[in-house]
């Protein structure tokens, strides 16, 4: 195959219509005799009090900021990380002071105490 | 072709077989190419797929002797036909929705699971010439179907319309993109080592010089860790909790629904094992076992090298799930956030730096000086924590005067 990325659409595909293929075997032959009890939410335990869909620890966003803010710093990594075979040192001294300036990022979010679970 | 041929590269043969019955059809060569490329695809995820049966087995046996007991062993040899009447069993179970459940979305979730598992296996390399396909950014790809896996767990946990899937979606989704970030600058160092981000010219790499478990040790050693918080296992599985959140995000699948999500996990630990095999312990080689006995250089012992080296790394997983009682969720995020993660940063800032500065020395002065800075940054780490240790001791050794009201 020329272009990989045909390869990848391909296994995507087939990737998807395995899982999903027992799935409608199931729904076939499977029983279906649902009752209001039994699709209750949570059947064999309490009933839920109020909504599911509840608020949650405003933690949870802060953590995902501080990855969202790394992760996209990783991809910005990856072509350094590929040149430095090519490139002269001189690019290795810039990738360290581009992590150094992220990594005051961390410093910073760990001095104001937002990576304590509270 | 002869038969030595056939069974030291049955793919190789098969392959080269099919290209000159559809060429001898009369197809035009793209169509040739699509087709064979489709049949490869199906046997190789019928071949992930089959290889997930029976880690159902291996999982269910290995902890059992674990915990000291027998583990199935009534169906067949060994119980080793056990998961065939289980699948069975799951799948032709009720399918229950519960009432107030996003529909889409709650059907969606186990597809995307197993879906984010089984695209590894196509750029996953087993042999020379055994592999899905070569792509050029081969660990950027593998990153993204990871993503895949998150998204299907925050899906699962939100589309239950059920508080204890939602928290246990929130503990496992904070778990995995916390984690995710030393995975990832771990996989930048055989990135930098190498040179490409092509799991093949990894392998490729480390067959002609040496393991990078030899060259990164320390960098191994956070991948494992994270990996195992990525795969949700215990001491990370916060998204399990019987006494507090029950099974977590999946708590409202049943039948094959929630199969997919089991088989899932087996199959993701599983991969992951075969990728600490190929990025840190030489890929399909033999650790040069094969330069001295040629025929372990064949398609089929290196497919053997990597599934052999993959189920290394999965029973290492097991091993650590079944013995280490897992954490808090408080601790186990600083112990990313306030040591994986900087740990991590300057694994690969001290690595690029000696990489570029001895990537022309030859190879057994490049090896040990690695080998050497990533002792180092790991003792320079722990005498870190243990002065920061002594100083907690220390003011607690001498407690502050009681105040006066």
């Amino acid at each position: 195959m020329q272009n990989p990325w045909i390869y990848i659409g391909l296994f995507l595909v087939i990737g998807i219509v395995v899982p999903v293929a027992p799935l409608i075997i199931a729904a076939v032959i499977a029983p279906k005799k649902p009752n209001p009890i039994k699709q209750s939410t949570y059947e064999c335990g309490m009933e839920t009090v109020g909504d599911s869909w509840v608020q949650f620890k405003a933690q949870y966003y802060v953590f995902a900021l501080a990855f969202l803010i790394f992760d996209v710093e990783t991809v910005f990594l990856f072509p350094w990380a590929l040149s430095l075979n090519i490139l002269p040192f001189f690019v290795v001294v810039e990738g360290i002071i581009f992590i150094l300036i992220l990594l005051a990022g961390l410093v910073y979010l760990w001095r104001k105490g937002m990576l304590e679970w509270v | 072709m002869s038969f030595w041929n056939f069974w030291t590269d049955p793919i190789g043969v098969a392959d080269a077989w099919l290209r000159g019955l559809f060429a001898g059809w009369g197809m035009p060569e793209f169509w040739v190419s699509l087709l064979v490329s489709l049949i490869g695809i199906v046997v190789l995820v019928v071949f992930a797929l089959v290889l997930d049966i029976m880690l159902v087995w291996v999982e269910r046996k290995v902890v059992a002797r674990f915990q000291g007991r027998l583990g199935p062993n009534r169906v067949g040899p060994f119980g080793l036909f056990q998961p065939f009447p289980d699948i069975v069993k799951l799948i032709i179970k009720e399918d229950i929705t519960p009432a107030g459940a996003d529909k889409v979305v709650f059907n969606m979730a186990p597809v995307i699971s197993a879906m984010s598992v089984i695209i590894l296996w196509a750029i996953f390399p087993l042999a020379a010439r055994v592999y899905g396909t070569d792509l050029n950014v081969g660990v950027l790809y593998l990153i993204a179907a990871g993503a895949f896996g998150t998204l299907s767990v925050i899906m699962a946990g939100w589309s239950s319309n059920n508080k204890y899937a939602l928290l246990g979606a929130f503990r496992s989704v904070a778990t995995m993109i916390s984690f995710e970030i030393p995975l990832v600058v771990t996989l930048l160092i055989p990135v930098v080592i190498t040179g490409s981000m092509s799991l093949k010219a990894i392998s490729e790499a480390q067959i002609n010089s040496v393991p990078f478990f030899l060259v990164a040790p320390l960098a191994f050693l956070i991948f494992l860790i994270s990996a195992i918080a990525e795969l949700g296992r215990s001491p990370f599985d916060l998204n399990e909790g019987e006494s507090e959140i029950v099974s977590g995000f999946h708590i409202e699948y049943s039948g094959m629904k929630f199969g997919w999500f089991y088989a899932g996990e087996l199959l993701h630990s599983y991969t992951v094992g075969g990728l600490m095999g190929i990025l840190f312990f030489g890929g399909w080689g033999w650790f040069g076992l094969e330069k001295v006995l040629p025929w372990l250089d064949t398609p089929f012992f290196g497919a053997i090298s990597v599934l052999g080296k993959a189920l290394i790394g999965y029973w290492i997983i097991m091993w650590i799930k079944y013995t280490v009682p897992r954490i808090r969720i408080d601790h186990m995020l600083a112990f990313n956030w306030k040591f994986l993660t900087p740990l991590s940063f300057a694994l690969l800032m001290v690595m690029a730096v000696v990489h570029s500065l001895l990537k022309e020395q030859a190879l057994w002065i490049y090896v040990p000086a690695m080998f050497l800075s990533n002792i180092l940054v790991g003792w320079v780490t722990l005498e870190i924590l243990r002065n920061n240790a002594r100083q907690q001791r220390d003011a607690v050794k001498t407690p502050e005067p009681v105040a006066q009201h």
